[in-house]
């Protein structure tokens, strides 16, 4: 049997987002058979561990071990902590697990406080979706009311308490000892690791921080058992995923498939190629993930092995898919200004070097570029790589690097005819904005 | 300085934190403060301090650091158009043209009129929906073609 659907199954509108509804599709039922059965939460943790399932905010890193890092005779405070603060350009699945299944999160984030005995969970989510901040209260106080959250769950003497948190407009917060910072109520500015936050997390208390999907993911495997959730994806790569597929494509959106599926097949489910014109490129994994031309990225399967092997990230699932339309240079320095913009400035080497490296691409891209631009473009990425506190220098290098490295000829092209292989016309209709009456 | 209304608000937001760390709820404080008074002045920033008892050089690191607080005045409609890769595939750079034709302003001004506000927007996580842009912070809108960048501005009043 295949699965393809597990977070995103029955959504079906406005009201599957409404507690009622979850319910009539099952939810919540994980919840009753762990306090039902009285599972311990080893046992819970054991169940993750066998379903393989990896974080889905873009590291992949296995969910039930990295629970099981919270130390367990702690006596204090630990917290739960959910990153709801989707900002990596190309990503926007959390965006409608929040909005047509909040209660699944919430579900899962019960579960984990139950499994790594915390009282206190925070969803950290992305300001620019306030309207789902709003919702996901209204869904707070849905399973409040309900005994599902709150002081002794269901009568069995567990308790927990979960609140919303918003951002308000800072890509780093995603990063998840800035994202603690943030709650904190201080500048998003990532921490050192070690400590790591298992061990000194929010307020300097155990804290563990997941991904909006991978929590969502955590009610079915209970349910069904990890095995079968394994069983669903491939070994190592348990389970389904959500892609969000944006850019050059019929149907851009949000597709749940199970891993390992073949990128050919969905880029079928996307309606293929916008214009039936052919594909250049794809980011399989948001911004952040090097670039792979057409040719690598067709033989592609879905999941963190695979995309790994052909020289990207699966990240967080966002592919970007540009067709020949596209001029390269032109697409990397808006991803070059975007992590200037966006660097925090704490470290030198990123704060200055994603500076550097957008203004070398942008004079590329006007007509200014010198030939030593490109070596010295690939010299600046490579000095920013492993010398920051967090992971948003290396993010600011890989798209730098991947497409000099596959694109390299489009780059001299520029450098020397000072201007670019695409017209300025075809790069243009790409967008299909001026296209009259669409929509 | 802050309404009564905007303290209740705040109130709501704190209790959600451990009683020694009301400093958790200034994002919060911010935007409920940013909402009552059309944008952060010092003297905003400063009430928000003395409200959660921090020092305002604190509160004003914060309101600065995110990129969704106004440290001066905008127009009564903030319009922040995403021209990040994945929109800017499916127009968004050209709805940002769009919309400085249409308005006469270029990004980080604000109409004679007082009206309207252009920003430049990075990712809001909404790229399925290309063209993206948020109207005030708080209402994301989608697939801003020609002609529903064109229905919005007519609603707008």
């Amino acid at each position: 049997m295949t699965i393809q659907s597990i977070i995103l199954a029955g959504l079906d509108g406005d009201r599957s987002w409404r507690l009622a509804d979850y319910v009539q599709r099952g939810g919540y039922e994980a919840l009753k058979k762990i306090l039902a059965q009285k599972m311990t939460p080893d046992e819970v943790i054991a169940e993750l561990k066998k379903s393989s399932l990896r974080g889905r905010g873009g590291a992949g890193f296995p969910t039930g071990l990295k629970w099981s890092f919270m130390p367990k005779n702690y006596v204090g405070d630990k917290y739960v902590v959910c990153n709801t603060d989707e900002g990596e350009p190309g990503t926007f699945k959390d965006r409608d697990i929040m909005r047509y299944n909040p209660h699944m999160v919430i579900e899962g984030m019960i579960i984990a406080g139950y499994a790594m005995g915390a009282g206190t969970g925070y969803n950290y989510i992305h300001g620019e979706i306030f309207d789902l901040y709003l919702r996901f209260e209204e869904a707070l106080e849905e399973a409040r009311a309900a005994g599902f959250l709150g002081s002794d769950i269901l009568g069995s003497g567990f308790s927990f308490n979960l609140h919303a948190h918003h951002g308000y407009g800072a890509y780093i917060c995603g990063e998840e000892t800035a994202l603690l910072e943030s709650i904190e109520g201080k500048k998003g500015q990532p921490r050192y690791k070690p400590p790591f936050p298992a061990s000194f997390g929010l307020y300097g208390k155990p804290t563990t921080i997941n991904n909006t999907e991978t929590f969502a993911a955590v009610p079915w495997i209970i349910n069904n058992g990890g095995e079968k959730y394994l069983e669903a994806g491939k070994p190592n790569n348990g389970g389904t995923k959500i892609f969000s597929v944006s850019g050059h494509v019929n149907r851009p959106g949000v597709y749940e498939v199970a891993m390992g599926t073949p990128f050919a097949t969905l880029l079928e489910m996307c309606g293929g190629m916008r214009g039936g014109r052919k594909l250049k490129a794809c980011i399989p994994g948001g911004s952040s993930a090097p670039v792979l031309p057409a040719d690598i990225m067709m033989d592609c399967t879905l999941d963190y092995d695979s995309i790994s092997k052909a020289g990207s990230m699966l990240g967080s699932g966002a592919v970007i898919i540009m067709d020949e339309t596209v001029c390269m240079v032109k697409a990397l320095e808006r991803l070059s200004y975007f992590y200037h913009e966006e660097s925090c400035g704490q470290c030198t080497p990123c704060r200055e070097g994603t500076g550097w490296m957008y203004r070398v691409v942008h004079r590329i891209e006007h007509g200014l570029g010198r030939p030593e631009d490109l070596d010295l473009l690939t010299s600046v990425a490579d000095n920013i790589c492993g010398r920051t506190i967090c992971a948003l220098g290396d993010a600011a290098a890989f798209p730098v690097k991947s497409f000099v490295k596959h694109f390299r000829s489009e780059f001299e092209y520029h450098i020397e005819n000072k201007k670019c292989l695409v017209p300025p016309d075809v790069q243009r209709s790409g967008s299909d904005f001026f296209v009259a009456g669409k929509n | 300085m802050l309404s009564q209304e905007a303290q209740k608000q705040i109130d709501r937001e704190v209790a959600k934190y451990p009683a020694d760390q009301k400093q958790s709820a200034v994002m919060s404080a911010l935007r409920i403060a940013q909402v009552e008074k059309g944008w952060l002045a010092p003297e905003t920033i400063a009430a928000v301090a003395d409200y959660l008892g921090m020092a305002p050089i604190a509160v004003y690191e914060v309101a600065s650091f995110y990129n969704m607080y106004d440290l001066s005045p905008v127009g009564r409609f903030k319009l922040t158009v995403c021209t990040n890769l994945p929109c800017a595939l499916s127009g968004g750079v050209h709805a940002a043209d769009y919309l400085k034709h249409k308005l006469g302003i270029g990004f980080n001004e604000t109409t004679p009129d007082g009206k309207f506000t252009l920003k430049e927007g990075e990712c809001m996580g909404a790229c399925g929906d290309a063209p993206a842009m948020l109207v005030n912070n708080h209402r994301l809108c989608g697939w801003m073609t020609p002609d529903q960048i064109d229905k919005l501005l007519a609603e707008l009043e």
